[in-house]
């Protein structure tokens, strides 16, 4: 059987000022008809480009240089623009990553999709609106008669992306390229998605490019995946050989780098690839990824390894496996470097750096409660009409309460919009809480006058998402580190601080000490934020957190702007340094893998409640809360063989402006009772620490549920596998 | 001492500038994020070549600005007296300009009258017919059949003074430049002459050849010619449109100095500090600019004229009366102009406090002026920027405008506003006198253009949604792509250095 997309050498350059880019370089693959291919690999290896180089869809800087796309035997490269056209929609569509920018917001949804059906199949009027709702329906849009007329603001992101795969389906296409499709959306709507895309495929038997980073998508959807590394595919194998033995280092790398909890249990800090993906602006000539390959030697930097076949349709890029090596040498490069990249793992930026503990060893006991909050309600008003009258109130956080003890980890898990980042924020007294109590050391910070909360401020901080945002850029790194110990310490006793003046190679010394506990090289504080890259931009962002000595960080999404690689990179130096200096966290992040990975403590959060609040043990094995159980069960796996069932939420989360009456979740909760629309339920506590709010589970019952518990907890190492398969 | 310094209003305003314009410069050349953008400036062939021009204007309007009294020699040496008239320098350079005074209008290069006056023969009798000129062309035998001989000749060699000049100034450039980049003096002429260097060094070398080519020309000439003419009182109009220059710039960079405060402290805290702070500031410049622009301005300058013509006291020359007055229309032009940029700040301080960086420096318990003043100042520098050099232009034509309305600058003080509000009328008249309005025009045209390319060059290289693709290198499609990407990289890199 011929392929449907037999893509040969191709190429495409990027004219970009300084220099031209190759972000596309002699790649080749083919996708039969039916499958899904996925293309994997970190952010700037070309996926993307791959994808508009197929629909001719590049930028204006961009040229394809060689190479050839041939669907169905026929060369796209070589067709006139006007017939290019006519093959865009109908039989190649593509969905992009972020749907809020792919539609157009002055046009209807139906508007939109008409515009297909009239461009290549000439239907117009009561035909088109038929087949629109048909599409429609297909993508499952409720009540889509009415909401075809609508505009895509009326619409929540996982239905606007819905709505691009209704457009993207309207062509009937042979091929569907989906680029990222699911990045932006939370994992229970990233699961509708998904599956939609899956039941779509199955009835329609059309092939799909899907370009992820995320590797678990690719374990859960695709039927053959291929890695690209630099601008070109270094592995291509099917799904179920390459989860269970990947073969190119790279995809080794990637594949261990993923947080998990066996590696926590193991205390081993997860394997990641040191360095960056390099500039596609340079010429390459041997491997391309020997530069960050643990077993490179000589021949990998010399010459560019050609494809191997390891077994039938797996194939791969790389010189361990070429059979023509002399065994010795593949054995060296196994064994001479192994030990080396441990070394470096752990040792060079892994070491706890013995000049910043001292400093900030306090000593407390490791039980005491380092933050308590209790009851925290964030409400921003709704300003209406001419004289601008509160007209109701968004409830971004309603009623919160958690607490945290040194040296330790609060995961606090939710989709997007539930209000996490609110809570960090108003806890760090950033946002002034509307009520409710935050508790600091037994200090009360809510309402505390500004002078003494500046104080206070050296005791906890904050590191953000985007690494990008969060440093000035017209700051220096020295400068922008500098700046909080300077504001902070304007308060402190004068001596102090004029002897800290005098001598200022102390402090120099002890800001290239920080800079070194992030794994940063001293040189690095005379440089500007924009000459680095975004992992080393965050650890800048950890290394200004630190320098005032904090005792609890709250971690907002630090790492979901980050690759996979580097996220690796980060949680280790999170890690590290908590073991090192004793920080607590507040881990605010949607990943539940980073959950499982780095936290201690678990609070699930759902429209500003917390819903329910346990250890992580407690909470990822054994979710009570209906929610927990289905963002943990939408949480894409790895693992082949945990087949495991998806609890399918409908609908989206409701707006905090106009939350649902009693529990917040009942709208979409599978086991709602008449009872869960009236009242917000009492905590149901399972054991000392793990806690819900649920009417599924009685709440006064705490003794029998505690027995009952101790009875789970002992059962619960062997059923494990059976129980969520989460993990 | 023959002469005292005077330091008008302006001219102090002015040094200030220069001054802060110079140490701006010297932070710039330390700090290397902030020479990107200028640098990207320097490559901008228009704007170079516009540069060049505004160069000549500002050394004009500089020269123009250092202003003193001449003493004036009384019969009693014994106190030393000042003259009541005020020059400068240009005055002093220009003096022949300045002095030869015809009876009234003359055409350019003529060397009679415009208009028939009846004068008496030696004879006794009288005639009516076009005098000659006192100075234009009083070397002259026979006007008629010298004229047009003479005055090629004299621009001839003028031109060929100004080429020679700049012959010397590009071999100078050219070795300056070779020993920089340590090469043959030929290979860097010919590095210019290709256009082969980073900053455009054949566009400003061309544009200066047609300024020197042109200025040689005009120095030759204007000293026994009126080259503009003259005007109805006999002053050469060459003169005034040199004198116009200062007081165009005087206006189009103090303005911006005087608008600056209002919108960057209003437009800044609008947007950082928001509620009420934010809502005051709104109304504020809603109401301001919801009044005809114009009526405000005039308004207040009638108030201020009248306040000048009952206080005649406080000012011991014309000419400082006349300098005060610039300086309350640069003032009133800032205080109603500030509203458009005080907006951008705020739309920009609005989007920047939401930055992390921003929250970041909250989280340290950073003070609100420092963050001010660390943070979000120097990311809207460049919005200032761009404005400033934008406006330059726009104010230089509103001077014209409110001049010609009768609500600028002082009548004796000479402005391209006051040159072609006195053109007005004799462009009416048969035959019509041209020459006095083709001036001030070509002279302002010539400032603005270059004002406006400048600015151009300025927002590409400072403003990030502008950025223009560099030219496109062609690869031909399936032609050996892998063959020409070492040549192409090279060959890219080559010319990005």
């Amino acid at each position: 059987m011929s392929p449907l997309l037999q893509i040969n050498n191709l190429t495409t350059v990027i004219h970009s000022a300084a220099a031209l880019a190759w972000p596309v370089d002699g790649l080749t693959l083919h996708i039969m008809k039916g499958e899904t291919f996925a293309l994997l690999g970190e952010s700037g290896c070309g996926k993307s480009m791959t994808a508009l180089s197929v629909m001719r869809l590049l930028p204006e800087v961009g040229e394809i240089a060689s190479g050839s796309v041939c669907l169905h035997g026929e060369d796209l490269l070589l067709l006139p623009e006007t017939a290019m056209r006519g093959i865009r929609g109908r039989r190649i569509s593509m969905i992009f990553q972020e749907p809020m920018l792919s539609l157009n917001p002055v046009m209807t949804v139906a508007e939109q999709i008409g515009e297909v059906l009239q461009r290549h199949f000439s239907l117009r009027g009561a035909a088109a609106q038929k087949r629109i709702l048909e599409i429609l329906n297909q993508v499952g849009i409720p009540d889509a008669a009415r909401r075809m007329s609508e505009y895509p603001f009326q619409f929540s992101g996982g239905m606007k992306q819905r709505i691009m795969i209704a457009m993207a389906l309207a062509g009937e296409p042979e091929l569907l390229i989906a680029d990222e499709p699911t990045t932006a959306l939370d994992v229970t709507i990233q699961a509708q998605v998904l599956g939609l895309m899956r039941e779509v495929q199955q009835r329609n038997g059309m092939s799909i490019l899907l370009i992820t980073h995320d590797l678990a998508i690719a374990a859960e959807t695709a039927h053959r995946v291929g890695i690209m590394y630099a601008g070109e595919i270094v592995e291509t194998a099917s799904r179920d050989e390459f989860f269970r033995g990947p073969a190119h280092p790279y995809s080794k790398k990637l594949l261990a780098s993923l947080p998990r909890r066996e590696r926590r249990r193991q205390g081993l800090p997860l394997s990641a690839i040191q360095g960056n993906v390099p500039l596609l602006s340079r010429e390459f000539v041997g491997c391309r990824f020997a530069d960050r390959c643990d077993h490179a030697w000589e021949l990998c930097h010399e010459v560019a390894p050609e494809w191997i076949t390891v077994t039938d349709g797996h194939r791969v890029r790389c010189h361990l496996f070429d059979k023509d090596m002399p065994a010795v040498i593949r054995e060296g490069g196994f064994k001479g470097t192994k030990p080396e990249s441990g070394t470096q793992d752990s040792g060079s930026w892994l070491k706890p750096d013995s000049q910043i503990r001292p400093a900030v060893a306090a000593t407390e006991t490791p039980d005491s409660c380092l933050l308590s909050v209790k009851d925290l309600k964030v409400y921003f008003p709704i300003y209406k009409g001419l004289m601008r009258s509160v007209a109701g109130y968004v409830k971004a956080v309603d009623g919160v309460s958690l607490s945290i003890q040194q040296g330790k980890t609060l995961a606090l898990v939710g989709e997007s919009g539930c209000g996490k980042t609110t809570v960090g924020k108003s806890i760090l007294q950033l946002i002034p809480p509307t009520a409710g109590s935050v508790r600091y050391n037994g200090l009360e910070l809510v309402g505390l006058e500004r002078k003494r909360l500046r104080e206070m401020r050296a005791q906890f901080q904050l590191i953000f998402q985007d690494p990008y945002a969060s440093l000035n850029p017209r700051m220096r790194i020295v400068e922008i580190i500098e700046e909080g110990i300077n504001s902070l310490n304007a308060g402190d006793d004068r001596e102090e601080n004029t002897a800290a003046r005098q001598s200022g190679t102390a402090s120099a010394e002890r800001l290239d000490a920080l800079l070194k506990s992030v794994g940063l090289p001293p040189e690095a504080k005379w440089r500007y934020p924009h000459e680095f890259s975004g992992g080393q931009r965050q650890r800048i962002a950890i290394a200004r957190a630190l320098a005032v000595h904090p005792k609890l960080i709250v971690c907002d999404e630090p790492t979901s702007a980050l690759d996979v690689s580097v996220q690796a990179q980060i949680l280790n130096l999170l890690k590290q340094l908590q073991d090192s200096l004793g920080l607590a966290y507040l881990f605010i992040t949607h990943n539940i893998s980073v959950v499982e990975y780095l936290a201690d403590e678990v609070a699930v959060m759902y429209l500003g409640r917390i819903v329910e609040y346990g250890s992580v043990d407690e909470v990822l094995n054994n979710p009570r809360h209906p929610y927990t159980q289905a963002l943990l069960s939408a949480v894409p796996v790895i693992e082949l063989e945990s087949r495991r069932h998806i609890i399918h939420l409908h609908g989206d989360l409701p707006s905090p402006a106009n939350p649902p009456p009693g529990c917040h979740f009942h709208p979409r909760c599978p086991h709602v009772m008449p009872i869960c629309r009236k009242t917000y339920p009492a905590t149901s506590t399972f054991s000392s620490t793990h806690s819900a709010r649920c009417y599924l589970y009685p709440p006064e019952q705490e003794q029998e549920q505690g027995q009952k518990q101790g009875q789970k907890q002992g059962q619960k190492q062997e059923p494990e596998s059976t129980s969520t398969g989460v993990g | 001492m023959p002469f005292e310094p005077i330091i008008l209003w302006t001219d102090a305003l002015v040094y200030l500038l220069v001054t802060v314009i110079g140490v701006f410069v010297w932070h710039v050349r330390r700090s290397e994020h902030l020479l990107v953008p200028w640098r990207r400036v320097g490559h901008s062939a228009s704007g170079m070549a516009a540069l060049t021009i505004l160069t000549f204007f500002m050394v004009i309007g500089l020269l123009d600005t250092v202003h003193m009294r001449p003493a004036v020699t009384n019969n009693a040496a014994t106190e030393k007296a000042y003259s009541i008239e005020v020059l400068s320098l240009l005055d002093v350079i220009a003096a022949p300009l300045r002095t030869r005074v015809e009876k009234t209008y003359s055409a350019p290069f003529a060397a009679h009258l415009y208009a028939k006056e009846t004068v008496e023969l030696p004879d006794g009798g009288q005639a009516r017919e076009f005098p000659r000129l006192k100075f234009g062309g009083a070397h002259l035998e026979d006007p008629e059949a010298q004229l047009i001989g003479d005055v090629i000749w004299r621009a001839a060699r003028g031109g060929a003074l100004g080429l020679f000049l700049w012959c010397l100034i590009v071999a100078s450039l050219s070795v300056s430049l070779a020993r920089r980049g340590r090469q043959t003096f030929l290979s860097a002429l010919a590095g210019i002459w290709r256009g082969a260097t980073d900053v455009p060094w054949n566009a400003i070398c061309i544009t200066l050849a047609l300024m020197l080519l042109l200025s040689g020309a005009a120095l030759a000439l204007c000293g026994d010619y009126h080259i503009f003419g003259t005007d109805k009182v006999g002053q050469d109009v060459f003169y005034l449109s040199l004198k116009s220059i200062r007081t165009g710039l005087v206006i189009g960079t103090l303005t911006t100095l005087m608008m600056l405060p209002f919108a960057l402290l209003l437009g800044i805290t609008a947007g950082y500090f928001q509620g009420w702070v934010d809502d005051v500031i709104q109304y504020l410049y809603t109401t301001l600019s919801s009044i005809p622009s114009v009526l405000l301005i005039a308004a207040a300058v009638l108030m201020m004229q009248v306040y000048m013509e009952t206080h005649p006291e406080l000012f011991d020359t014309i000419a400082a009366r006349a300098d005060l007055r610039l300086l309350f229309l640069c003032i009133i032009l800032g205080v109603t102009s500030w509203t458009g940029l005080c907006r951008l700040l705020r739309g920009e301080t609005l989007k920047l406090r939401e930055m992390e960086y921003i929250q970041a420096a909250h989280a340290f318990g950073v003070s609100h002026w420092r963050i001010i003043s660390r943070h979000i100042l120097p990311n809207v520098m460049h919005i200032v920027l761009i404005t400033t050099v934008m406006d330059f232009s726009g104010l230089v034509l509103a001077e014209a405008v409110l001049s010609y309305v009768g609500v600028g600058v002082d009548p004796s003080m000479i402005s391209f506003g006051t040159m072609i509000n006195a053109a007005r009328l004799e462009m009416a008249r048969e035959p019509m006198v041209w020459w006095a309005l083709l001036a001030a025009f070509s002279f302002m045209f010539a400032l603005v253009l270059s004002a406006n390319l400048f600015a151009d060059a300025v927002q590409n290289a400072f403003d990030p949604r502008m950025r223009i693709a560099p030219a496109k290198v062609r690869i031909l499609r399936r032609r050996g792509a892998k063959q020409s990407k070492a040549e192409s990289a090279e060959s890219l890199s080559g010319t990005g250095n």
